[in-house]
This record gives C-alpha cells, sequence and structure tokens, in this order.
C-alpha cells in the first residue's frame, strides 16, 4: 500500500509538472502576436520555435539593457525579468 | 492506472488527466467544475481577434474539450489597417478573413447571433431557437455605438456621416465619399472621448486621409475635431503631421472648441461650443460599449464596459463568464487587436485550469500598436502589463512606450514594414 501510495504521489508530482508544461510561461503566449507561430506568415519577424534557448535569453537580455537595437523589442523587454526570459526562452526552445 | 501498478508509458492527454486528478484534492485546489470524464463545453460568443483567438488557442492546448464559436458572419473584416483601405491603397478584400481553418480545428461554428445569457441555467441562447450550454462562457462582442449619445447621431445617420469604426461597408462608404469630392473641399474627421476602440486609429485615419488628400487632391483641407486634449502617440504625429502635411490637417482639440455636441446628418453638419462645420465629408467616431450581449449577459457595469479580473478575464458581475478584447475594461490595455489577442490566449489558459481543477496563474500581457502615418511612415505604442493586488491590469513600470522621437525616415519606414508584418502574422495565426 505504501508503495503504491509513494508511486501515486510521484505520478502526480510528475503529472503536475506536466500540467504546468501544458501552458505557456508568463508572457509566453504573447510574442505570437509578432513573432509567427506557424511558418505559413510571412515575415521579417523570427520564428521563436526551435530557436536556441541561450540566444533566446542573451538578445531578450541585451534588448533589456539597451545593448541590442529594436524597434520594440526594447521596450518590451524591458517588462521581463531574468526568470521570466528563462522560462520564455525554455519554452520556445522545446517546440518544434 | 494507479491501482494497476506503475504505467510504462502515458499519453500526454493521460498525463493530463491523471494530472487534473491530483490537483482536484481539496487541499490543493478548487474542485474542478466539469464531471469527471465530460468533455468540458466552452462556448466563446464572437469571432473577432479575441473571440477567435481564444476558441482556437482552447482547442490546440485541449483537443477534448467542446468549443463552440458563436458568430452569424461568414467572414470577419478586420479594422486594423482598414484606415489604408479608406485612403484607396488597399482592398477591403485583403482584410477579409473566414472560419474554415477554425471549423477545420474542430471548433463547432454556430453561424447565428447569441440572444440572452442564462447564468444561472448556464446556456446561451441563439436566435436560430437553439441554445447552448456551458461549463465557462466567454464573451467576445467587440464594440457597439452608442447611437443617440451624440445628439442626432443614430443609424441613420452613419449612411451620411460614416463611422467606418466597424471595418466593412462603412470603410468602403468613406472611402468613396472621398473619391466622389473635388479638389478643395473639406473634410472633418470627429474623434470620441476616451475610452474607445483602437485610441491611435483617428489620428492614423486622419494621417492616411491626408496623405490621400496630399497626393490626390491638394487643394483640399482636413480638420480633426477632437473630444480631448491629449491622444495616443501625440507627440509622434504630431511631429509627423508638421513634416508631411502642413497646413493640410488641423487638429482641434477640447479646450479649442473640439468638442462636437451635436450633429445634424441631412445637411452633414457637424455643432460645436464653438461654432458649426459643414464639410463635404464627414467621419464622425461616435462614444461606444461592449457589444450588445454584454449588456444582455450582465456583465457591462454602468460604464457600458466589462469588469473583469485580470489573471483570468472573469468577469467580476458574473461567475463563470469571462469577458475579453474591446469590450472588457483592461486597465492599462488599450482596445486593440494585439491586446485583444494577448488576453484571449491569457483567458484560454485561465479557463482551461479552472476546468481541469487547477489554479489559474499570473499572467503577464503585452501590446504593439502600430499606426501608420503615410503608408512607408510606421511609429508604434509597446506595453506590458500585469495584474495588481488591486485587481487591475497595469503597465510593467519601467517598460513599453512610444518610438523615439528623433528617429531617421529609415526607423520609420521599418516600423511601416513590420506592421504590415504584424499584421500577417496575427491574422495567419487568427484565421489563417
Amino acid at each position: 500500500m505504501g508503495r503504491v501510495l509513494a508511486a501515486a504521489i510521484g505520478l502526480a508530482s510528475i503529472a503536475a509538472a506536466a500540467v504546468a508544461w501544458a501552458q505557456p510561461p508568463a508572457g509566453a503566449a504573447a510574442c505570437t502576436g509578432c513573432h509567427p507561430a506557424s511558418t505559413r506568415a510571412q515575415s521579417p519577424v523570427v520564428r521563436l520555435a526551435g530557436l536556441d534557448r541561450a540566444a533566446i535569453v542573451r538578445a531578450m537580455r541585451e534588448f533589456r539593457a539597451g545593448t541590442r537595437t529594436g524597434t520594440v523589442m526594447d521596450r518590451i523587454a524591458k517588462g521581463f525579468t531574468d526568470e521570466e526570459i528563462q522560462a520564455i526562452a525554455a519554452w520556445y526552445a522545446a517546440q518544434r | 492506472m494507479i491501482r494497476g501498478g506503475a504505467p510504462m508509458t502515458l499519453s500526454r492527454r493521460q498525463f493530463l488527466k491523471l494530472g487534473a486528478v491530483a490537483a482536484a484534492s481539496p487541499a490543493l485546489a478548487p474542485v474542478p467544475s466539469v464531471a469527471q470524464g465530460a468533455a468540458p463545453r466552452v462556448v466563446v460568443v464572437g469571432g473577432g481577434f479575441a473571440g477567435a483567438s481564444c476558441a482556437r488557442a482552447l482547442r490546440q492546448s485541449h483537443p477534448r474539450f467542446a468549443v463552440t464559436l458563436v458568430e452569424p458572419n461568414p467572414t470577419f473584416t478586420a479594422c486594423p489597417f482598414s484606415n489604408v483601405v479608406i485612403a484607396g491603397l488597399r482592398e477591403l478584400s485583403a482584410q477579409q478573413f473566414t472560419y474554415d481553418r477554425i471549423a477545420a480545428d474542430g471548433i463547432v461554428l454556430a453561424r447565428t447571433t447569441a440572444t440572452a445569457v442564462d447564468a444561472q441555467a448556464r446556456t446561451v441562447a441563439l436566435a436560430d431557437g437553439a441554445r447552448l450550454p456551458y461549463d465557462r462562457l466567454v464573451l467576445a462582442p467587440g464594440i457597439d455605438i452608442r447611437w443617440g449619445a451624440l445628439p442626432g447621431y443614430d443609424e441613420p445617420a452613419a449612411s451620411e456621416m460614416p463611422h467606418a469604426w466597424r471595418a466593412g461597408e462603412q470603410t468602403l462608404l468613406l472611402r468613396r465619399q472621398l473619391e466622389a469630392m473635388d479638389d478643395g473641399g473639406l473634410v472633418v474627421i470627429a474623434a470620441p472621448a476616451n475610452p474607445f476602440r483602437c485610441p491611435p486609429g483617428p489620428y492614423e485615419r486622419a494621417s492616411l486621409i491626408a496623405h490621400y488628400l496630399k497626393t490626390k487632391k491638394p487643394r483640399s483641407k482636413l480638420i480633426v475635431l477632437d473630444a480631448k486634449d491629449a491622444f495616443s502617440k501625440q507627440r509622434l504625429f504630431q511631429q509627423a503631421w508638421a513634416e508631411l502635411y502642413p497646413g493640410l490637417l488641423e487638429w482641434v482639440p477640447l479646450s479649442k472648441g473640439g468638442n462636437v455636441t451635436s450633429v445634424e446628418p441631412a445637411t452633414r453638419t457637424l455643432v460645436t461650443d464653438f461654432g458649426r462645420h459643414q464639410p463635404k465629408v464627414a467621419n464622425v467616431i461616435p462614444p461606444q460599449k461592449a457589444g450588445r450581449i454584454a449588456d444582455v449577459a450582465g456583465v457591462a457595469d454602468r460604464s457600458g464596459w466589462c469588469p473583469i479580473d485580470p489573471v483570468t478575464f472573469e468577469s467580476k458581475l458574473q461567475p463563470r463568464i469571462h469577458v475579453i478584447g474591446d469590450a472588457a475594461i483592461a486597465g492599462a490595455m488599450p482596445k486593440s487587436a494585439f491586446a485583444a489577442n494577448s488576453q484571449a490566449k491569457t483567458c484560454a489558459a485561465a479557463v482551461a485550469r479552472l476546468l481541469t481543477g487547477a489554479t489559474p496563474s499570473t499572467p503577464k500581457l503585452i501590446n504593439t500598436c502600430y499606426s501608420l502615418v503615410a503608408p512607408d511612415y510606421g511609429i508604434s505604442v509597446a506595453g506590458v502589463y500585469q495584474p495588481t493586488p488591486a485587481g487591475q491590469l497595469a503597465d510593467v513600470p519601467g517598460a513599453g512606450g512610444v518610438s523615439p522621437s528623433e528617429a531617421p525616415r529609415a526607423v520609420r519606414a521599418a516600423e511601416a514594414v513590420l506592421a504590415d508584418a504584424w499584421f500577417r502574422t496575427i491574422t495567419t495565426e487568427v484565421f489563417g
């Protein structure tokens, strides 16, 4: 019984993590307003899905610091913490 | 599964179900609102940027959900870029989208009007007599014109003095009136007090009509009569007007007699406290409110708009009914297509969590609005938003703002290109 319960708790926590993962982290869903989610949209704006995680983090930090030139991203990046940037980058890096 | 021993593999769907069961334990999270095993039913009313985005986000993240989109129009006509249509530089067909792809996602389309909501029984009544039961209802009705709020501006007046604030026939009517006007004519735009759909819209429209006049009818004049003393992206617009349209475009603020107090459609006259204007073309952007179903459902307050919880977009007036897009009172977020799309995805995530017994997570939302001052001259405003403890959606301090006031024309040209790209991207996400 104890083992079954432990297994159940273990599964539940994995499942809870899966539920959390099933939804984008704070702010991430809004990005596709400009960054195409679909490969069908023709845009000069980079598609985020599948990009390197570290590259997204670096770009966001540079936009935020003002060391990378942007049109709107310099203004938007200032609204996100390091933690949020890490989560958003991990989310898009895991997409295909 | 658990009783039978540890499974070797779980599908994502099984995982989600299991998560819902775990999270549903009373100590952890609210009890799910749907019987275990039954597919949660979500009805979305309104197939614009907000409603269509929300229906799609729900269905794509939770294929098990039964999602119905109530929308009487077979095609959607987008407002962003409709000012370019008015200026004769774009066809209305470029603004129009069907619901075919949305239906192909497995969303049920109810091609009729929602006429009533029973919040107790949790049903939506449709004009065709059907009743749709729901576990969660999302209202995305956009705006309605407050006919008569500006004395003289009733529904028939709109065929003499078009508002063109819902894209479609009104857009084309205003364009035809401009095309029919002789060189040397006077055009007047009446801009409303806050809040209204698309805060920079009247000024983008003024800019593009000025561009049309400058290139086609250069002896003409455009006056903007404003019920306000300040407006969105004001400095950028005024700087560009001085550069591009000197002597052609005049903005009259409230304090200088800009407030239109009544109109007389028979003579196309606009009356202010300071005088009367009788232009050849009069574009009256009238006071607005949330679309009709919001009022019927009891989610609109005395302002005519809908107060919402900033985490879930659930109505503060009726449980299990969410309001997104232009109809919602979204604090610092403007009534824009980008904001509607951002809110829709936030709302969809919250609705999904509520329906699976999980607690909605605190969101962060974004808005970006481009305006064209000329076809190759774009400016933008951006913002990042988060809920405050007091239940408002507020700007994240230090973020957002408008395009730099000092910038080379190459930057303005780049923003015009990005504006165009934004339209393609968002309409592909929502309708493509």
